[in-house]
C-alpha cells in the first residue's frame, strides 16, 4: 500500500489535482460584477410573445401608413431634363449638403470613408471601452486640447462657409464648455459631466448629421439655395 | 366554448402528424420550453433563457427586432412586386403605372415596400446609435458591432439600389447625383462608376445591375450577415446589461 502513494501524478496522469482558483481582476471591475446576471426568464414564451406583439404593432402601423401615404411616381426618366434641385434619397442628403461646401473628393469620398473607419474602430480603442468621464483626471489639460481642436475645426469650417456644420458644432461645444465649468453633480448638467470623450464625439456627429440631413431635405431649393419648406418656389 | 377549443387543441397535439412536426410535448414545463427553442431551426440561435433586465423595453426598444422584421416584410412585399416588374427601360416605368392603375392593391403593395424601406434605414440608424449610447460595442461585443456596421452599409445599398427601380425622374436623378460622386475617387473613380452603372450614364444597363443587386446579391448578403449578427449576440453572452439598469425602473 505504501508503494502506491509514491507514484506522482504527471501530465499523462488522470489524477485529480488540487483545484487552483485564478481570478483576473481588471480595472474598474471585480469578479463579482461579472457574475451578476440577474434573474432569467424562459425565452419561450416570455421573449417570443413580446416579439410577436412588436411584430403585430409594426404591421398595423405600416398598413395604416401605407393606406394614407402614397409612394411618389414622377414622369418617365429623362436624361435630357434635369430637375432643379436633383436630390438623392433623404439619407444621403447630409452628404449632398456637404458637397455644397466642400470639393467632391472631400465631401463624397474622404468624409464618408473616415466616418466608416471611425465607426468600425470604436470598440478597439481602450479609451472608448473604459468610458471614463472626459473631465476626470488632467481635466484642465484636456479642456485646453478640446477647446483648441474645436476652434481649429470651426476656423476650417468658417473658411468653407459651412455654417450648417458650424451651428450644431457650436451648440455641442457650448454644452461641453458648460459641463466643464459646472459644479453640478446631479441634474442634466451633472449627468453631462460623467460623459466620456466617445459620447461627446458621437453626439456631435449625430447633431451634425441630423442638421445636414434636415437642411438638405427641407430647406434646399433650386441651385441648392435656401428655401422655406412652407414657401412656394418654382421647382 | 373555451373548453371545446382546448380539447380540440389537445386532440390536435395528440395526433401523429403534430408529434412528427414538433417532436415534443406541450410547452408547459421548462424542459419542453427549452426544446421549443433549441429544437427549432428558426429559433435555435436564441438562448433558452433571457435575462429579465434585457427583456425590458428600455434595454433595446426592440430596434434590432424591428429592423429584422422590416427586412422580412420587405422580402415578402419585394417578391410580390417582382411578379409585376421588368427591369428594362421604359417597361419598368409602365409597370409602376400598372401597379397604380391595373393591379389590385398595387398601390398598397408598393406603399408597404417603400415605407418599409425608409423605416428600415431609419431604425437601423436608431439601433446603431442606441447600441452606442448603451456601450453595447464594448468587449466581448466588438466584432458584432463591426458586423452591425456592415449591415448598416448593406441596408443603405439595398435602399439605394431599390430607389432606381421605378425608373421615373425622381429615381433617375437621385441615382445620377449619387453615382457622380464615385467619379471623385482619385485615379479609379470613373472606372468604378463605369462598373457600377454598366456604362457612362445611368441607363438600361444600370437598371439591370441595380435590379440584380437589389433582389439577389444584397438580400443574400444581408441574410448572411443578419445570421452572423444574431448568432454572435448569443455567443457573446446576450444583450449588454449595465449596472445602471439595477434601479428597478422599466
Amino acid at each position: 500500500m505504501m508503494e502506491k502513494t509514491k507514484i506522482e501524478p504527471g501530465f499523462s496522469s488522470d489524477a485529480k489535482k488540487e483545484p487552483r482558483r485564478i481570478v483576473f481582476i481588471t480595472r474598474n471591475t471585480s469578479a463579482k460584477v461579472k457574475d451578476e446576471r440577474g434573474p432569467e426568464l424562459m425565452t419561450y414564451p416570455h421573449l417570443l410573445v413580446r416579439e410577436a406583439i412588436v411584430f403585430e404593432v409594426l404591421i398595423i402601423a405600416m398598413v395604416v401608413l401605407a393606406l394614407f401615404w402614397d409612394a411618389p411616381l414622377e414622369q418617365l426618366a429623362n436624361p435630357l431634363l434635369t430637375p432643379n434641385p436633383a436630390k438623392a434619397p433623404w439619407y444621403f442628403l447630409g452628404l449632398q449638403e456637404l458637397l455644397h461646401f466642400f470639393p467632391p473628393f472631400v465631401a463624397g469620398i474622404l468624409i464618408p470613408t473616415l466616418i466608416l473607419i471611425a465607426l468600425i474602430v470604436i470598440p478597439y480603442f481602450h479609451v472608448n471601452v473604459e468610458g471614463k468621464p472626459l473631465w476626470g483626471e488632467k481635466a484642465s489639460k484636456r479642456f485646453a486640447i478640446v477647446v483648441g481642436v474645436t476652434l481649429g475645426l470651426l476656423i476650417v469650417l468658417a473658411i468653407f462657409d459651412a455654417w450648417t456644420i458650424i451651428v450644431p458644432t457650436v451648440l455641442v461645444a457650448a454644452l461641453l464648455v458648460a459641463s466643464y465649468y459646472s459644479k453640478a453633480s446631479t441634474g442634466w448638467l451633472g449627468n453631462l459631466r460623467t460623459k466620456p470623450l466617445s459620447w461627446w464625439v458621437m453626439t456631435w456627429f449625430i447633431a451634425t448629421a441630423l442638421c445636414l440631413t434636415v437642411v438638405g431635405t427641407f430647406f434646399r431649393g433650386p441651385g441648392w439655395s435656401w428655401v422655406w419648406p412652407w414657401g412656394t418656389h418654382a421647382g | 366554448m373555451a373548453t371545446s377549443f382546448q380539447t380540440a387543441v389537445e386532440n390536435l397535439r395528440a395526433t401523429r402528424v403534430w408529434k412528427s412536426i414538433f417532436r415534443r410535448g406541450p410547452a408547459i414545463t421548462n424542459r419542453t420550453r427549452s426544446v421549443a427553442v433549441f429544437g427549432n431551426l428558426f429559433l435555435h440561435w436564441l438562448p433558452v433563457k433571457v435575462r429579465e433586465k434585457s427583456l425590458r423595453v428600455r434595454a433595446a426598444y426592440y430596434l434590432g427586432s424591428l429592423s429584422f422584421l422590416l427586412f422580412l416584410i420587405l422580402v415578402i412585399t419585394g417578391f410580390l412586386l417582382m411578379f409585376y416588374y421588368h427591369p428594362a427601360a421604359p417597361n419598368a416605368y409602365r409597370d409602376m403605372k400598372d401597379l397604380r392603375f391595373v393591379v389590385s392593391n398595387g398601390v398598397f403593395l408598393r406603399n408597404m415596400h417603400r415605407i418599409g424601406a425608409h423605416l428600415m434605414v431609419l431604425l437601423v440608424f436608431c439601433h446603431m446609435f442606441h447600441v452606442f449610447y448603451r456601450g453595447g460595442y464594448k468587449p466581448p461585443h466588438e466584432f458584432n458591432w463591426v458586423i452591425g456596421v456592415v449591415l448598416l452599409l448593406l441596408t443603405l445599398f439595398l435602399s439605394y439600389t431599390g430607389y432606381l427601380l421605378p425608373w421615373d425622374q425622381l429615381a433617375f436623378w437621385a441615382v445620377t447625383v449619387g453615382t457622380n460622386i464615385i467619379s471623385a475617387m482619385p485615379i479609379i473613380g470613373s472606372k468604378v462608376r463605369f462598373v457600377a452603372l454598366g456604362g457612362n450614364i445611368v441607363g438600361e444597363n444600370a437598371l439591370l445591375r441595380f435590379y440584380v443587386l437589389h433582389v439577389v446579391i444584397l438580400p443574400l448578403l444581408a441574410f448572411l450577415f443578419i445570421g452572423v449578427h444574431f448568432w454572435r449576440v448569443q455567443k457573446d453572452g446576450g444583450l449588454t446589461v449595465r449596472s445602471k439598469d439595477d434601479d428597478g425602473k422599466n
